[in-house]
């Protein structure tokens, strides 16, 4: 399987089917039996520390601080990935998701829709080429998926690539390019979004919801 | 090399900054520590002999144990929210986080020692300055400080870790703590010998920061 630049592909599949494990896989949090896996022409398990450098992860947790503001864990995160013009880059970042007024609240203070936007901002400060992103719209309300969908949008229109998982079929398809199932820990059909419809069919059926 | 040690000057920075606002690590180290002596205190008659036999071991065994507390904490901070996930995140090789986390846990234990010394000294009827042990305090402080962030890696994995940090960490630490007891003794005794246990010091921060940081990388990977 392939995620060329200036594409999205969004990996949907039952509870248990290993979305989730993939997405660890490819950001290098868990190392895969076999196969081989290529971020930006470089093999993860030789080039650890270059490929990660390239990707930004969303995941279901929120890797926030909850004792530090928002302002403080984006600033720690942009120092360890020696973002430049750490300062405007969370100003900028902030503005878009509609968290600026948020940035000097600690985290635990922060309702779940909120701190799901700070992660997406942790992810996205140090503008990654490729975003990993497991079921991103867990949590957000409508507003904050019409955001997350127009930074998506973005990302990809700039040359970037993302891959997601999530349940939420329709959804993925107003992002996406492809549609892949996972069923078991395989990908077991892949196809364009204008085949949405049989898709949608054969993902009924490994969710048992279909025929 | 810059984004290493920027790395590792981040970690720090973060675990200073969150020490700073909940003031939970240091505190409850600090408070342990002189309870630890107190009751010592209360249950040894502290004659000046007695005193000379026990201190060192009293006040070691405080330190230890505080800094079992501290290290925990440290690495329950990391658990919450899948923090350590993030910083695995991060371009930089794993040992970079592992010498972060270390430096941090240093820092933090090194400000216990500094705050509970007088008042052991005071306690237990000693001078208060002995230069001699700074190095033997420094040394020590390190080592503790690169088995147990390693060992409060493993143990932050486990369900059970608030009893799993002292089954891994005090067997590997029995060196350390002997030295640092026998040389302190040494040096409240003004004695000498303590040109024996310094090197000893020295040697087990060199191999067990180097064997520490290696294996880390294998620890925090699932």
């Amino acid at each position: 399987m392939t995620v060329g630049l200036g594409e999205t592909v969004a990996i949907i599949g039952p509870n248990g089917s290993g979305k989730t494990t993939l997405i660890r896989i490819l950001a290098g949090l868990t190392r895969q039996d076999t196969g081989k896996i290529l971020l930006s022409g470089l093999d993860t398990s030789r080039s650890g520390e270059k490929t990660r450098r390239t990707v930004g992860v969303v995941a279901h947790d929120s890797f926030l601080y909850e004792d530090l503001t928002g302002f403080e864990n984006l600033h720690f995160v942009g120092r360890l990935f020696e973002v430049d013009c750490i300062e405007e880059r969370i100003e900028s970042i902030a503005a878009r998701l509609g968290i600026t007024s948020r940035l000097n609240q600690r985290v635990a203070s922060l309702s779940h829709g909120l701190r799901k936007r700070f992660t997406i901002a942790r992810a996205f400060i140090h503008e990654p080429r490729i975003l990993l992103m497991d079921e991103p719209e867990s949590g957000l309300d409508q507003q904050s998926m019409t955001i997350l969908g127009d930074l998506v949008m973005d990302h990809v229109s700039g040359g970037g690539a993302v891959l997601m998982t999530s349940h939420d079929l329709d959804w993925s398809v107003t992002l996406s390019n492809r549609l892949a199932i996972i069923s078991s820990g395989r990908i077991v059909r892949i196809g364009d979004t204008e085949d949405v419809n049989s898709i949608r069919k054969e993902y009924q059926v490994y969710t048992g919801m279909g025929e | 090399m810059n984004t290493y040690f920027g790395v590792i000057w981040a970690i720090v920075w973060k675990d200073v900054r969150l020490e700073l606002r909940t003031k939970e690590i240091v505190v409850s180290v600090i408070v342990f520590s002189l309870l630890v002596i107190v009751i010592f205190n209360f249950a040894i008659e502290p004659t000046p002999q007695v005193v000379g036999l026990i201190a060192p071991g009293v006040l070691w065994v405080a330190f230890v144990f505080g800094g079992i507390l501290g290290l925990t904490r440290s690495f329950v901070l990391e658990r919450e929210n899948g923090n350590l996930r993030g910083l695995l995140l991060v371009p930089v090789s794993r040992d970079a986080i592992f010498f972060g986390k270390m430096c941090a846990s240093f820092i933090f234990m090194t400000i216990v020692e500094f705050l509970v010394f007088p008042v052991f000294a005071i306690i237990f009827n000693l001078s208060i300055i002995e230069f001699g042990l700074i190095p033997i305090a420094f040394l020590s402080t390190l080592g503790i400080s690169a088995v147990g962030t390693l060992f409060s890696a493993v143990a932050a994995n486990t369900r059970a870790r608030e009893v799993m940090l002292p089954l891994l960490f005090l067997p590997i630490a029995v060196p350390v703590v002997i030295a640092a007891v026998e040389s302190t003794a040494i040096v409240i005794g003004n004695g000498d010998g303590m040109v024996h246990w310094l090197p000893l010091l020295a040697a087990y921060d060199a191999i067990f920061i180097v064997v520490c940081a290696f294996a880390f990388q294998y620890v925090v990977e699932e």
